[in-house]
């Protein structure tokens, strides 16, 4: 085996193959049923889209944008649609089946007698959350651009910001998954997450909020990612979103090192 | 009677144990709602719905989607498991009782869940200066009638699948899609002839309406036995799938 | 299945003698000592035992050979490798069978191979290839397709030790591998087991089932609270440690002591349990004839050869089961 030969040369080499190993496991898992939950993920947003971006839509009209620009409420809802599908698609994978996989049916204990290490599931189950994000985001930018909420170039250039949301919820997903005890803790997230779906700049721009709240939702990283796609959807990117990219690297690095020391510690103590 | 109500108490004496994490999802999650949709995006509607100011509008609309959570809540993945995987009903089968009293007892403890959630909002917009009638308590006989009328139907589902990604499917393309388009955040009258059609037949536009009416002071007239005779329709016809459905499992 | 890679390519290093070598190796949990200093060295091709009741250190000693517990102190060489550095490597090509079932319930039977095999890089194409020989080893052909839960207990067991070779391991790690079955399925592991050893397959295992320790075991250590007591072969331990036969005597009584003095005498050793007495003595009839000559009427007499059992109750002075 060269693996055995040039460890140092190749061992990067060697740790991709073996996350792309877990997420490959993944794969082979699906069945019938499972299918259609996972792909028809995206169908929320686009619900939401419709109810409130276009039906309550009609009762608001226009909306103004901190930029100063003008917009229709649905192209104002729309990106931060992407956005929270982005972080659901992600969130889904690695906090209950991650939770599940790690402390419920013992499986990456059977992994980790093999070559795959602590870190290297961590990764492969990101790139399996990222897998289904990008299926999500694919499907809402096309219904974007099908109804006119933006145009093809700017989805295409929101797809990679969406990639960058869904891994770096992926990898705060599975740090709080490492964390939690007990299922129960899951409806705490359930209500953490709709509350971040709801408040951060989703529905409406948080300018109307009192100052405390305001600098509380934009820390958030939901209003990040929302600010990020929504500057892309509309055309308006600036410096502002230097920063958003620059938090969401930091939080995927943080994530992804919390997770894998916290697997290390609890699966090889 | 006395043996649907043993089952009743059985499911309350669980609830005891399990009522504060349930709190949160039935206390705070609709409260976010009003918060976000009523308060947040109700500050851009300029003059309300037909006159009524958003939040008052959408809050008799909520009462009746916390009704419908409510039941889809508890009829769904408690009633997959009292199967699947800790085999509950099986236990109680084995006990002196019918299949009648297994279904209306756990039936009566959603109830109570429901009535609960509803009762609880309620409050909530009561504080909120939001109700404006004396009717408003009436509220929660809808609430009852639309928590059973998805109730009942849901457990005969629940209690017919093979696998929880059947429950994920149900939430996903009839529970949140019903929630979403029956009048809840805007007036059906905007969907398209089709889709309003949809929200017809199924129950929770009806008990929107109803919820309302009460709540706002309104006559729903004539209009409001209909609503309540498909509310009915929905009870009755989800009660008789769920009793064969129970039997069939029971019963063998 | 095919013939495994038994001898090895001339040892790159010496203390490849020894595919697994310990020495004075400790593991903590806090302030709870799993493992209290043991020296271990496991030479290729042989079948090697840990035997000792729950609790003795035996998984946990698994788990740092299975590189996936650092040890808190000591020396510990894996196929002459270090396990804190070379994790990876050495698990390569380790294969291990843990005490608990841990197959993949999402998957079918040849999927856990398959999906195993693709963790240690084996192509598709061989995986499968792989995955059919192994059923057909494990005798799980034919359930090829099915998913795990409604396997039995034996058929989960064999599955879990045909995932353990995926890899075509030097060492296979056996953890309490009969542990929970029933007499037939214990048989049909043994055997297969016994299979492996013959291929050359270096197995290394733990039990608290003397029985399966003698059947297996070509050497093994016996643990007790963390420690190693004694080290042999099965025989050799047998006869250091007990006599040829041993003659069991029930006494009808609360209190079998009673009649242990009455016994003085007979035989090397005597040994007094809550329900029996146990007799250590050379020749099993002529013992019986000595306490039927004392006119002590035991309700029931058994004489029976030595086994590890015995050995385990002189050394520590407790039963393996209890």
């Amino acid at each position: 085996m060269v693996t055995l030969v040039l460890p140092r040369l190749i061992s990067f080499e060697g740790m991709s193959r073996r996350a792309a190993s877990v997420t490959e496991r993944n794969l082979s898992t699906l069945r019938s049923a499972y299918w259609v939950v996972l792909v028809s993920g995206f169908l929320e947003p686009v619900l939401y889209l419709f109810s409130i971006g276009v039906g309550v839509g009609a009762l608001i009209g226009d909306i103004r944008l901190p930029s100063g620009e003008v917009v229709g409420y649905a192209e104002f809802v729309a990106p931060a649609m992407l956005a929270a599908a982005a972080m659901t698609g992600a969130l889904s994978e690695t906090t209950f089946n991650f939770f599940g996989k790690m402390k419920f049916v013992r499986l990456y204990e059977g992994i980790l007698a093999t070559p795959v290490r602590p870190i290297e599931i961590a990764l492969g189950e990101l790139a399996w959350a990222m897998v289904r994000g990008l299926i999500y985001s694919v499907a809402f930018v096309v219904i974007m651009v099908l109804l006119d909420l933006t145009t093809a170039a700017r989805a295409l250039a929101m797809l990679p910001a969406t990639l960058l949301i869904g891994i770096a919820f992926g990898a705060l997903g599975m740090a709080v998954s490492t964390i939690i005890r007990s299922w129960q803790d899951f409806d705490l997230i359930a209500a953490g997450q709709f509350a971040l779906f709801l408040f951060s700049g989703t529905f409406v721009p948080p300018t109307g909020y009192p100052a405390v709240l305001r600098w509380l939702v934009e820390v958030t990283p939901l209003y990040r990612s929302v600010d990020l796609v929504r500057a892309l959807s509309t055309g308006t990117t600036g410096w502002l979103q230097a920063l958003d990219v620059a938090y969401l690297l930091a939080l995927a690095a943080l994530g992804l090192t919390v997770a894998g020391r916290r697997m290390e510690r609890q699966l090889c103590k | 009677m006395t043996a649907m109500l043993s089952v009743l108490e059985f499911h309350l004496v669980n609830y005891r144990r399990t009522w504060r994490s349930s709190a949160l999802t039935t206390l705070v999650m609709p409260l976010l709602v009003m918060l976000g949709f009523g308060v947040g995006v109700g500050a851009y509607v300029e003059g309300g719905v037909g006159g009524v100011p958003y939040l008052d509008w959408i809050v008799p609309g909520l009462i009746a989607s916390t009704a419908l959570q409510a039941a889809v809540g508890e009829a769904t993945w408690p009633v997959f498991s009292y199967f699947e995987w800790l085999k509950v009903y099986f236990a109680q089968a084995a006990a002196p009782l019918r299949v009648a009293d297994i279904l209306g007892g756990h039936l009566a403890f959603m109830l109570f869940r429901i009535v609960l959630s509803a009762a609880v909002f309620l409050a909530v917009a009561a504080a909120f200066g939001t109700l404006h009638s004396w009717w408003a308590p009436l509220t929660l006989v809808v609430a009852l009638l639309v928590g059973l009328a998805v109730a009942a139907p849901t457990v005969a589902y629940a209690a017919s699948v093979s696998s929880d990604s059947y429950l994920i499917i149900l939430m996903r393309f009839a529970v949140l899609p019903m929630s979403l388009f029956s009048g809840v955040f805007f007036p059906i009258g905007s969907l398209p002839e089709l889709l309003r059609w949809v929200a017809y037949v199924f129950p929770l536009w009806h008990g929107v309406e109803l919820s309302r009416d009460a709540i706002l002071g309104t006559s729903p007239g004539l209009l409001g036995l209909v609503h309540v005779a498909c509310l009915l329709a929905w009870c009755a016809a989800g009660c008789l799938l769920a009793h064969v459905r129970f039997r069939r499992r029971l019963v063998i | 299945m095919e013939p495994h890679p038994t001898a090895p390519p001339a040892a790159q290093n010496p203390t490849e003698d020894f595919l697994i070598h310990a020495r004075g190796l400790v593991k903590r949990f806090g302030d709870f000592t799993a493992v209290d200093g043991i020296d271990v060295d496991v030479r290729r091709g042989e079948a090697f035992g840990f035997l000792g009741p729950n609790g003795a250190g035996k998984s946990s000693t698994m788990r740092m050979i299975g590189c996936v517990s650092p040890p808190t102190s000591g020396v510990l060489e894996i196929l002459g490798l270090d396990p804190r550095r070379d994790g990876p490597r050495i698990r390569a090509r380790l294969g291990v069978c843990p005490q608990l079932d841990n197959l993949d319930i999402e998957l079918t039977a040849r999927e856990n191979l398959t999906t195993y095999a693709r963790f240690f890089g084996i192509g598709r194409r061989e995986a499968r290839r792989r995955a059919d020989e192994l059923l057909e080893f494990v005798q799980l052909a034919e359930r090829a397709d099915s998913k795990v839960e409604p396997l039995s207990g034996g058929m989960k067991r064999r599955l879990t030790i045909a995932r353990a070779m995926v890899n075509q391991p030097e060492v296979v790690l056996l953890d309490e591998p009969t542990t929970g079955l029933d007499p037939q399925a214990r048989h049909l592991v043994w055997e297969r087991l016994f299979r492996l050893k013959q291929q050359g397959v270096t197995l290394v295992l733990t039990t608290h089932y003397m029985d399966e320790a003698e059947q297996l075991c070509d050497r093994l250590v016996v643990m007790d609270g963390g420690r190693i007591v004694a080290e042999g072969s099965p025989r050799e331990l047998i006869e250091r440690y007990s006599t040829r036969e041993v003659v069991e005597l029930r006494f009808n009584a609360d209190d079998q002591r009673a009649y242990a003095e009455k016994l003085d005498g007979i035989g090397e050793r005597l040994e007094v349990l809550p329900d029996r007495v146990l007799l250590y003595v050379d020749d099993g009839d002529e013992a019986t004839a000595e306490v039927h000559r004392r006119s002590l009427s035991p309700a029931s007499v058994l004489a029976r050869r030595s086994s590890l059992e015995d050995v385990f109750l002189h050394l520590t002075g407790r039963t393996l089961v209890d």
